[in-house]
């Protein structure tokens, strides 16, 4: 199986859930397990061939003008790491099915598991850094929707947010830093970059970029001093702190790390920064985890402890601390994955996991209390498990180097972190398990079915073997993955005694001194509780607040919801912008010579400026308002085809007519003044900006119009090219449905949008507020009592064929002369409307058939399917082709691919219209408005009220 | 002869122009002010009809037939308006 199928098996699976789920929780949770077991043995089938040293490559070109490339490549590092995720992933999904409560919704978990399972995947498998990122940045919005699952909860809301805010600005700083890399390496290919160590090492961009992946590495991996996340995820259900935070997303970081590891190591900067973070953090977090009384809470810290001891021994920038720390990887994983479900079963069987309400469980729950302690006596580093193992050999490591030629500094960090590790480990066990069984459970526990403790179960048993037979489980992809971080071939040797080392005697110490500080716990945990301490989520939440407050401030400052402070500032802005561009750039002097306006010319100037003048003056009084705006549309039609543009003076016209009666029926309910709100100061200079604006616009005009183009114009393109490349004579058409067809289509799915937003806008609306106030309303003007008047009627039906007729004929002719499919969509919509006005709504749609919305699906499926026809002709998208036709009787005729482009834009148009206002008519019914089913108010057909009676 | 009346009926439509929106800026009462824009909408229809004559073409013909078959749509919704508020019932 191809890595990159590997890495989107899961995405596939993500669609999965949400429709098994239909067929029970059982089959819902068989079918997500599928998948993942067929991605895992995609990947085993490979795990021969890379043990044995080699890599396997799968390489897609994407956008490679940007060097972002689909490289996938699976070494020893990707396949250890990715059977963790996929292994540990599934036995999370069995131990999920088992964990859920019947109200949980079953589907959308495991499609979030199986989104953030395969942008993990993809991390580890990338071959080229852009990639890479991608895949980061979708594990930190697929994890923030996994610990936010319970949605009810306020603390998992908040701890998704947190986690989301601190892994995605680690996430922003390390795409500068990769960005940087790949910069300095000359290609975005992890194989290219990791051959390039020496010159990368060398580079003066080096430290930043360095800085920049770690910050990174470190948000994700929850390093000091950004561990503060972590604790806060544990709202999250325990099936996913268990995958989230032993084997997956904390992990990422460290494989970023080890990824990095041959490029970025063996510097002192890396070995400052890298080794001394993790040494504190490994502290750190084993001291608030002794203090912790929260089972998952102590589990959190400890984790990052622990990533903090594999970040220190990959700090150390030695070819050994790799193999430790590739080695902790797998122990940590197998150990803590079973810990974090033996906290939910307890969790689930005893309804708490507060360790001070807890003990003496041993007898009622012995399975889940021999997992535990095999667990937790491996993270305590007790031999022979695989914890002391891991643990044995870091000491080694660490006791062994100076800190800044000090040579006490990582002996006493790591002893004491060791020994609190031990305190914490022992306390699992001792403080849930040991001591007098309670009679104050919140609910009676034992031992869960044989489905939830199967997971961790199997995974206790992997940290025996791996303990007693360390080099035949875990010996081969320890040293496959130890030659992919390292580079090079290594020799791996584990093995349980070394002799007495000073190890051993590190080993012996934390051990021992770790139960006793837990003898210690109740002393010591008053005095940690009587200390002052920094509270994480309190200083978390002013940084945030005080950025919002910043961001609050600005946005509300110039965005305070008065359409005219946005049109002041807009307006000011490009004035500004274009003053300085026509000062600062080269332009020729104005030669051309003014052409002679006729006396019609000027009728319309006088007319158009006379009325935008008195819009602003009477703008008051809307109604008045409306019919000037009439006016201007009039004369700005009349202007069109005075300037030899026909077709954009019906398109004007028609729009015209559309928005007037949108505008009438929003009139309606609104009020019918508008109310003086700005004072003489205010508008005096709100008319400055005005004049100056339009003085502005005017200048330009005028300029542009006075010159030359510097450059080859693309109208003289379109005029050239017209008739020979797009068949058509009508150059305003075939721009549109042809050379720029591309914007046409994404200006009609666009117009699609909006007639469905207002549809949706409209039945959101009554729902709320506004919905109670309409059923409230009351006309404000008395109502004449004719309402459909059969004149009106009588027209409009005579009128609507014709004006079918009509927009047929625009549409048909419109690739050779005006017209098209937009203005006949317009023509017809307007023909429909009428009927809408004269007869009323109830009436009209008992005789409409088709759905609007449906017109305007299928108008934008027919334009697309009219762009994807190219492919069959090997043309790219939309390209257009045309030929001549000839059927006795009639003369020969044209047919372009571009009339059934045009069709789709006439569909999309007539149904985003109608859409519209049939929308904004449904707001009058809901204000009490009724209707009636006849055509007209008075029937013709029936005999007159005065035969009748005689 | 043709130009010079087309020049006079041009002059004549343009001057109605004028006036009718002398109309539509100081009518007293709604209703004028549509009727007003109403006899524009005509008003430039004329104007096209002639226009075209003037330049020879038919083309303008078939613009000046759309504005009759929409132009006066917006007339007809101002007087639903003004009757009963609400334009599409």
């Amino acid at each position: 199986m191809l890595p990159a199928l590997i890495a989107a098996l899961p995405f596939l699976g993500a669609l999965l859930p949400g429709l098994m789920i239909r067929a029970g929780r059982n089959a819902c949770a068989i079918a997500t397990g599928s998948v993942t077991a067929l991605a895992l043995l995609g990947l085993m089938l490979h795990a021969p061939a890379v043990i044995g040293g080699e890599v396997i490559l799968a390489r897609f070109e994407w956008l490679p003008a940007l060097g972002l490339n689909a490289h996938f490549m699976l070494d020893g590092l990707g396949l250890l790491f990715a059977g963790l995720i996929l292994g540990i992933g599934l036995l999370i999904i069995i131990y999920a099915r088992f964990y859920l409560s019947a109200e949980d919704p079953m589907g959308q978990f495991y499609t979030y598991l199986m989104l953030f399972q395969g942008a993990m995947v993809g991390i580890v498998l990338s071959d080229n850094i852009l990639l890479l990122l991608i895949f980061w940045e979708l594990t930190s919005l697929s994890s923030f929707l996994l610990i936010g699952y319970w949605k009810h909860l306020p603390e998992g809301r908040q701890g998704a947010r947190m986690a989301l805010t601190v892994t995605g600005m680690g996430g922003l700083a390390m795409i500068a830093g990769m960005l940087i890399l790949g910069n300095i390496a000359g290609s975005y290919d992890l194989s290219v970059i990791l051959t390039k160590g020496e010159e990368i090492r060398a580079s003066e961009w080096y430290l930043p970029a360095l800085i920049l992946i770690l910050a990174g590495c470190f948000t994700k991996s929850a390093q000091f001093p950004f561990h503060f996340w972590l604790p806060h995820a544990m709202a999250a259900p325990t099936p996913v702190s268990a995958y989230l935070h032993s084997a997956t997303m904390v992990k990422a970081g460290l494989f970023l790390m080890a990824r990095m590891w041959p490029v970025l190591s063996g510097t002192p900067e890396w070995f400052y920064i890298v080794a001394t973070t993790g040494a504190v953090t490994m502290l750190i977090g084993a001291k608030i985890a002794l203090f912790k009384d929260d089972l998952k809470a102590v589990l959190a810290f400890s984790t990052v402890s622990h990533l903090g001891l594999v970040t220190m021994l990959l700090g150390l920038g030695t070819k050994a601390a790799a193999i430790v720390a590739v080695f902790h990887i797998i122990n940590h994983a197998s150990f803590k994955a079973a810990l974090f479900m033996a906290a939910g079963i307890v969790d689930h069987e005893a309804h708490t996991r507060d360790i001070r309400r807890l003990g003496g469980l041993r007898r009622l729950m012995p399975v889940t209390f021999a997992i535990t302690l095999i667990a937790a006596l491996s993270m305590a580093g007790i031999p022979p498990l695989n914890g002391f193992l891991s643990k044995e050999m870091m000491l080694e490591e660490a006791l062994h180097t100076p800190w800044a030629g000090m040579a006490w500094v990582f002996p006493l960090l790591v002893v004491s972190a060791a020994l609190l590790s031990v305190a914490s480990s022992l306390r699992l066990n001792v403080h849930v398990f040991m001591g007098p069984e309670r009679t104050d459970y919140p609910h009676h526990p034992h031992d869960p079915g044989f489905g939830m403790w199967a997971a961790p179960a199997f995974l206790a048993l992997l940290v025996v073997m791996i303990g007693l037979f360390p080099m035949t489980f875990a010996g081969d992809i320890v040293a496959a993955t130890s030659r992919a971080v390292t580079g090079e071939a290594v020799e791996v040797k584990i093995y349980h005694w070394h002799g007495l080392t000073a190890a051993l005697y590190a080993s012996v110490a934390a051990v021992v001194g770790g139960a006793l500080v837990l003898g210690l716990h109740g002393p010591l945990g008053r005095l940690w509780l009587a200390l002052p301490r920094p509270e994480a989520k309190a200083i978390f939440d002013a940084v945030v607040g005080a950025a919002a407050g910043v961001a609050r401030a600005l946005s509300e400052g110039i965005h305070d919801g008065a359409l005219s402070r946005y049109l002041a500032i807009f307006t000011v802005g490009v004035l500004g912008l274009g003053f300085w561009a026509f000062a600062g750039g080269v332009h020729l002097p104005g030669m051309r010579m003014p052409l002679e306006a006729g006396p019609v010319a000027w009728v319309g100037w006088a007319l158009l400026a006379t009325c935008s003048v008195l819009v602003a003056v009477l703008h008051r009084a809307r109604i008045v308002a409306l019919v000037l705006i009439g006016v201007v549309g009039l004369v700005v039609s009349l202007g069109f085809v005075y300037l030899s543009a026909p077709d954009l003076a019906l398109t004007q016209l028609s729009v015209e007519v559309v928005t007037i009666i949108l505008l009438l029926l929003a009139l309606n309910f609104l009020p019918k003044r508008t109310p003086a709100e700005s004072g003489g100061a205010r508008r005096l200079r709100d008319a400055l900006i005005a004049l100056l604006a339009g003085l502005g616009t005017a200048a330009l005009a005028f300029a542009l119009m006075l010159r030359d183009f510097g450059l080859p114009t693309i109208s003289d393109y379109h005029l050239a090219n017209s008739k020979t490349g797009g068949g058509g004579t009508n150059v305003v058409n075939v721009i549109l449905v042809d050379f720029r067809g591309y914007d046409t289509f994404g200006e009609i799915i666009v117009l699609g949008i909006a007639g469905l937003v207002i549809f949706a806008l409209t039945e959101a609306l009554f729902a709320g507020p506004a919905g109670r106030r309409l059923l409230g309303w009351r006309a404000d003007a008395p109502k004449a009592g004719d309402r459909h008047p059969m004149m009106l009627v009588v027209a409009a039906r005579v009128l609507l064929p014709i004006s079918i007729m009509v927009g047929i004929y625009i549409f048909l002719r419109g690739h050779n002369e005006p017209g098209g499919g937009f203005i006949a969509g317009l023509v017809v919509a307007i023909a429909l409307l009428m009927q809408y006005i004269a007869s009323g709504s109830a009436w009209t749609e008992a005789r409409q058939r088709i759905d609007y919305h449906a017109f305007i699906g299928v108008g934008v499926v027919i334009a697309g399917a009219t762009g994807i026809g190219a492919w069959f002709a090997t043309r790219p998208f939309l390209t257009s082709n045309f030929g001549y036709f000839r059927i006795p009787p009639f003369e020969k005729f044209e047919l372009a691919t571009a009339m059934a482009f045009d069709l789709g834009v006439f569909l999309t148009v007539i149904g985003a219209v109608m859409l519209t206002l049939a929308s904004l008519t449904r707001i009058a019914l809901r204000a009490g408005t009724t209707v009636n089913a006849a055509p007209m108010d008075a029937d013709p057909s029936a005999a007159p009220a005065s035969e009748a009676r005689g | 002869m043709i130009p010079y009346a087309l020049g006079f009926a041009i002059g004549c439509f343009a001057l109605a122009l004028a006036l009718n929106l002398w109309q539509v800026t100081r009518a007293r009462a709604v209703p004028d002010r549509v009727l007003a824009l109403d006899t524009m909408v005509i008003n430039v229809i004329a104007l096209l009809v002639l226009y075209g004559i003037a330049a020879g073409t038919g083309l303008y013909f078939e613009v000046a037939l759309l504005f009759a078959m929409t132009g006066f749509l917006s007339t007809v919704a101002y007087a639903k308006y003004l009757l009963r508020g609400d334009v599409i019932e």
